[in-house]
């Protein structure tokens, strides 16, 4: 799992098959340190409660559609968790 | 799997309930010369790790589902499975990368 910072969501009407009611949204992967690293990403919202500005973690692959309602779904990052406190050296 | 440095925690209330509970550190993986690459995770420690522990990391999902006891559908991948005591290299081992 790797940091995320949430930059934005994504609304899609049209989806495939089991993602209806998945929340989407934009984010940044970071570094340790919390700064960007690549591109931003499209990430499917394991939490439902995740939101713009806020720190999150993502995990990626196959795990991704496994923190989501439906586990057999086109996903390939999640949130899994809201970040309230970090102590990184 | 592979060999990395706790380098921090992580505190998270609102997460995935297979995380609840469970204690969030963030690992450097490490070159074969004991150093620190650009690459991390956050791992499910599962072996009472610490910050500056080498530990063994394993980033793999069914095995770390089977270790957490969530077959076949928890979301969970990177596990800290080991404190690393020792590493011993043969002399010509292609160290650094």
């Amino acid at each position: 799992m790797q940091f995320a910072r949430v930059i934005g969501t994504l609304v899609a009407t049209q989806k495939v098959e089991g993602l209806e009611g998945v929340k989407f949204l934009i984010v940044q992967p970071l570094d340790k340190h919390r700064q960007p690293v690549g591109q931003p990403q499209v990430a499917a919202d394991g939490t439902a409660q995740a939101g713009p500005g806020e720190l999150v973690f993502t995990i990626g692959i196959r795990e991704a559609a496994l923190a989501l309602p439906e586990t057999f779904v086109p996903v390939d990052l999640a949130i899994i968790g809201i970040v309230d406190e970090v102590d990184v050296r | 799997m592979y060999i990395g440095r706790v380098s921090g925690t992580v505190v998270s209330t609102i997460k995935n309930e297979l995380y609840v509970g469970r204690k969030l550190l963030v690992v450097d993986r490490l070159d074969l010369a004991g150093q620190p690459t650009v690459k991390y995770d956050i791992a499910v420690d599962m072996v009472q790790a610490g910050v500056g522990d080498l530990v063994l990391v394993l980033d793999e999902g069914n095995s770390a589902r089977q270790i957490v006891g969530r077959e076949p559908d928890g979301a969970i991948r990177a596990l800290i499975v080991g404190i690393v005591d020792q590493v011993a290299l043969e002399d010509d081992a292609p160290i650094g990368g």
